[in-house]
């Protein structure tokens, strides 16, 4: 009876010991893959950054490879990087910015404005172009750049940022599409309350639902701000002097001559990813929020 | 969600006097809708009919118009840039499609494990979404230098004597791309995240107590419950994979690196529409992207309905 009783109290025990090893060593090798890729995504961002920190005469290439921080810390490279005449990345910048604002400027006003009208008013056709709305998500939009190019190319627009902004101001499918779905979920009854007190559609849009909206809103600032700021096609395409260049082309171009600068080449590649991963900071929750809708609501 | 008035309510009101009402709010959705209503039309459907009509005459800009009826499709037949632009397009897609699913699920299911600290790895591993593909490229191309950048040196260190010579390598340039892109798939990650936290946690209680494995729990709790968001990212990916541009230009330039390794479509057709000004052909090529990407499209709607697993009709 006595061996009985240990052999049922030792089972479970050691049943629970070897449950907790496997839970032990599970757990460890979870944070050791998880260490493993943060460095591989960290350390080359590190060395980017040692690169830019070098001076010239401090080869870049080392065995083994330095990471950050290393004993350089040369931060003239950011101020030639911004001031060279032949690619003034402080120029790009600001261009890149003017771009970027126009589009975040005209993506607000008219996405808001449509995501309305499929939201909450009913006219006839509303549904039909609904669907129109969601396939012509689906076209590539390279498809439509010749004869784009053709037509701003004929209004005279070449050479100049307005091919990149203006059509913001007309809608983008994907940003009506995520207003549109957030602002379903906003309860009526303060739309409604309005309308009785007399307020037209475009004042209920204006003080009920688009200070409600901000959270989305927010969203889309985001996603235009990334997608501006990482063009290369558009800019490309449209822009054609040193003065003009957004700084995805000044890259673009430093990068295909024979033999950059190194040291630069990164300090300037610096300055291209700082934005973004200050947004990515400030506003990461928005951001990865934004993301996951989409593909949930997709 | 239903709408609280519909075609017949308004019929109605029309009758009981309110149409003035409804009149003022068909007219409110169209001014509301306008800018889209117009900018669809000025911006999508004209250059759509517009890249149509001059895919069957020569234009270049300079010279007049001349329509060659079907010639530009048929020059892409022996077009050897052409050939190549698909041959490295399906390259790339059929490794990077599959391969970016996969990593992206694992990765997800790694950042969804309840675990302290979790925060600030998901914040690392996500970092890539917003880095710009222009920056990135600029970024590995030195990594993957054959002979000093880091990625070799650690093949070396780990005993591959011969590493390949990446993007100076007409073989190995587009996996470098791909290897390039599985960096960053931390960005395709918080989709299946999002789709992972999605699953209800009652069907994991429900299969532990039936006494189900890890890996049967995966196989038939979470992967079937996963496939509305693999559609979505399938689609995404594929659709993307027709559209590399950027990586392909800063790694390879305009010709598309070595021995076209890196002609990408889209760069191949901007290639002859921009730099040798035949707007015609470059339009034909649009539309052969457009035909293929909607086949494509088609095809993966058609059997989604295959794989695809609907809990239930929500909404």
């Amino acid at each position: 009876m006595a061996t009985a009783e240990s052999a049922g109290n030792e089972r479970p025990a050691r049943r629970s010991a070897i449950y907790k090893a496997r839970r032990f060593g599970f757990i460890g090798f979870s944070y050791l893959l998880l260490l493993v890729l943060s460095l591989m995504i960290l350390l080359p961002l590190g060395w980017m950054t040692t690169v830019a920190l070098k001076p010239e005469n401090v080869p870049v290439f080392t065995l083994p490879p330095q990471w950050f921080p290393t004993e350089h810390w040369e931060w003239g490279n950011f101020g030639r990087a911004l001031l060279d005449p032949a690619r003034p990345f402080l120029r790009y910048t600001v261009n890149t910015l003017i771009i970027v604002g126009g589009e975040i400027a005209g993506t607000l006003f008219s996405c808001s404005l449509v995501a309305y009208a499929f939201a909450r008013l009913r006219w006839r056709g509303r549904d039909a172009l609904f669907n129109v709305l969601i396939i012509t998500m689906l076209i590539p939009w390279q498809v439509l750049m010749i004869p784009q190019f053709l037509m701003f190319f004929k209004v005279g627009w070449y050479g100049t940022f307005l091919p990149l902004i203006v059509p913001a101001f007309f809608g983008n499918a994907f940003f009506i599409f995520l207003i549109r779905q957030y602002m379903r979920t906003i309860p009526r009854e303060l739309e409604l309350a309005a309308r009785v007190d007399g307020c037209n559609h475009f004042q209920v849009f204006w003080h009920i639902v688009l200070p409600l909206c901000k959270p989305v809103l927010a969203v889309c600032v985001v996603f235009v701000f990334l997608g501006g700021w990482n063009d290369l096609l558009g800019p490309l395409i449209y822009l054609d002097s040193n003065d003009k260049f957004t700084v995805a082309i000044g890259m673009a171009n430093m990068v295909t001559r024979a033999d950059p600068n190194l040291n630069l080449l990164m300090a300037a590649n610096l300055i291209m990813m700082i934005p973004a991963i200050l947004l990515y900071f400030f506003a990461q929750e928005k951001l990865i929020g934004g993301i996951a809708s989409v593909g949930l609501k997709g | 969600m239903t709408e609280p008035r519909s075609g017949a309510d308004r019929k109605r009101g029309k009758r009981s006097g309110i149409s003035r009402a409804v009149r003022r709010e068909e007219r409110a959705g169209l001014l509301f809708a306008s800018p889209w209503l117009i900018g669809t039309v000025v911006f999508l459907i004209g250059p759509i009919v517009a890249s149509m009509l001059l895919s069957f005459t020569n234009w270049n800009l300079i010279s007049p118009a001349k329509w060659v009826g079907l010639e530009n499709y048929r020059d892409m037949v022996d077009d050897r840039n052409f050939r190549q632009s698909i041959r490295v397009t399906l390259f790339y897609a059929v490794l990077a499609v599959p391969l970016f699913q996969v990593a992206g699920i694992a990765l997800a299911m790694l950042l969804n494990l309840r675990l302290r600290g979790m925060y600030l790895f998901r914040t690392i591993l996500f970092l890539p979404a917003v880095l710009s593909g222009v920056a990135v490229a600029v970024l590995w191309a030195q990594m993957l230098n054959p002979d000093l950048g880091i990625v070799n040196q650690i093949l070396r260190a780990i005993g591959i004597d011969d590493p390949p010579r990446w993007l100076q390598s007409p073989d190995w340039a587009v996996p470098a791309v791909v290897l390039m892109g599985l960096w960053g798939v931390g960005s395709g990650a918080i989709i299946y995240l999002a789709g992972l936290q999605n699953i209800p946690p009652a069907l994991y209680q429900a299969a532990k107590i039936d006494g189900a494995k890890t890996w049967q729990t995966f196989w038939h709790v979470t992967l079937p419950l996963l496939t509305p968001t693999l559609l979505f990212t399938l689609l995404i990916g594929v659709i993307g994979a027709f559209q590399v541009f950027d990586v392909a230009y800063i790694l390879g330039g305009s010709r598309g690196g070595t021995r076209g390794a890196l002609l990408f479509y889209v760069l191949n057709m901007w290639n002859e529409g921009f730099r040798n000004g035949r707007f015609g052909y470059a339009s034909a090529l649009a539309w052969v992207l457009v035909i293929v990407a909607a086949i494509v499209i088609v095809l993966i709607f058609k059997t989604s309905s295959r794989w695809v697993y609907y809990e239930s009709e929500g909404e």
